[in-house]
């Protein structure tokens, strides 16, 4: 029996734990939530995840919420199958775990806000809030600036090896591509080397493909 | 040569007294190097070459430099796995609980109660006036975070399982900040919760945390 993923496919929490099921190249089900309906906020979602968010993850008998959990368990469990996506000791798990935080304190935090702004708004036709945008961008080119640096030491956010590091940042680049931001990573040359060799990654391109797809449907 | 850990004068900050409790847990030895934050010492090099980002803490391990407080505590639990208190688990299933609530700390707990912490306690610290409005706000957000903490710790001890794990010491330098704040009341109303804050704040390696940074008081 394969594994279970609550979500949709153009949130980008569920789309994180998308990237590391194909990359794991585990047997899986995407089990949509409608959030419209307001599913998340009932049961039997709610029992799976009391804070009632979109990803949730079934293995088994257990079950799992939030997305940078799901991913350390799909990457720590299946250690033999796919990419290897960590690393456990010494210095590589060290920086492994900096790299992480970054993305989730540093990094998220103003791509979400852009991202809302210059996809989500845009999408659904809303009008875009000039002003978040510009403090998100002086905000984000800051912290590109850090990762400038890193990049110009390793190929990847932790080591020579891609690490959930990388993949955690995946939607938020995803998106951030297609919006006049795309400037501040193609500005720096590390970085943007990065990005187009993270976004490349086969395991990626079928999330986006399995996302195209349910756009059609 | 020894563990270094980074971090603030006198207030310590909340993310700094997180790595303060993991070395103490681990019962490692360490020297506490408080940076002048009010110059700007954090902003600068060599500072800058242990955490880019400007922020405390940091900490040295030998040639291992790290920042993130999370990342500290996540690599002090993992490179000395065999000293002091357990703070992971070797079950794999056990173990994605435990990174479950590590995540909800970060994401669902932190956010509104370090909210709480700057306007109550940390503004009083520096004679400024809290602004009622975002007390207000982050009151009810709390409210219904530790709602679901309430509903977790009625089937458990702690937040991921029957043992104290790396989840619920992520939590104790803000617990501890709003346990001393007008905010209390909204940890005692609730008993699972409360009894979860005092068995936490009694253990012996916080203590040694607050002992700390009384001592930096002067």
């Amino acid at each position: 029996m394969g594994v279970k993923v609550y979500g949709i496919p153009h949130s980008t929490a569920t789309l994180r734990v998308l990237a590391a099921v194909h990359e794991k190249e585990l047997e899986y089900e995407l089990v949509p939530v409608d959030l419209r309906s307001g599913a998340h906020k009932q049961e039997p979602f709610i029992s799976i995840n009391p804070f009632e968010q979109i990803p949730a993850f079934e293995d088994g008998d257990l079950t799992l919420f939030e997305s940078r959990a799901i991913t350390k368990y799909i990457a720590y469990t299946n250690e033999g199958k796919g990419t290897s996506l960590i690393s456990k000791q010494g210095k590589e798990m060290a920086d492994l775990a900096v790299w992480m935080e970054v993305e989730a304190h540093q990094f998220d935090p103003v791509s979400t806000k852009l991202a809302w702004e210059l996809v989500y708004k845009v999408f659904f036709g809303m009008e875009i809030d000039n002003a978040i945008v510009e403090e998100n961008e002086a905000k984000l080119a800051k912290v590109l600036d850090v990762y400038e640096v890193r990049l110009a030491m390793s190929k990847y956010l932790a080591g020579d090896s891609f690490t959930l590091a990388d993949l955690h940042h995946l939607p938020g680049l995803q998106y951030l591509n297609g919006t006049k931001v795309k400037h501040l990573f193609d500005e720096r040359p590390h970085v943007s080397a990065w990005c187009k060799d993270i976004l490349a990654r086969p395991a990626w391109e079928k999330v986006m493909a399995l996302q195209k797809q349910a756009r059609n449907d | 040569m020894g563990i270094k850990v980074y971090g603030s004068d006198y207030p310590i900050t909340p993310n700094v007294m997180r790595v303060l409790a993991a070395v103490y847990e681990k019962e490692l030895e360490f020297d506490y190097v408080p940076l002048d934050m009010k110059s700007g010492a954090h902003k600068q090099m060599p500072y800058l070459s242990l955490n880019p980002f400007g922020q405390v803490p940091a900490l040295e391990d030998g040639d291992i430099k790290l920042f993130e407080s999370r990342a500290i505590t996540r690599y002090i639990a993992n490179e000395y796995e065999n000293k002091g208190t357990q703070l992971l688990t070797k079950d794999t299933k056990k173990m994605a609980l435990v990174e479950v609530w590590v995540e909800v700390e970060a994401l669902h707990f932190d956010p509104v109660a370090i909210k709480l912490g700057w306007e109550l306690v940390y503004k009083k610290i520096f004679d400024m006036e809290p602004d009622m409005a975002v007390v207000e706000e982050n009151k009810a957000k709390l409210a219904k975070v530790l709602d679901v903490f309430e509903a977790r710790l009625t089937q458990l001890k702690y937040l991921a399982g029957e043992a104290f794990s790396l989840a619920d010491l992520n939590h104790l330098p803000i617990v501890h900040y709003l346990m001393n704040s007008q905010v209390k009341q909204l940890f005692e109303e609730r008993p699972n919760v409360s009894a979860w804050c005092k068995d936490i704040l009694s253990r012996p390696s916080w203590i040694k945390v607050v002992t700390l940074h009384e001592k930096l008081k002067g």
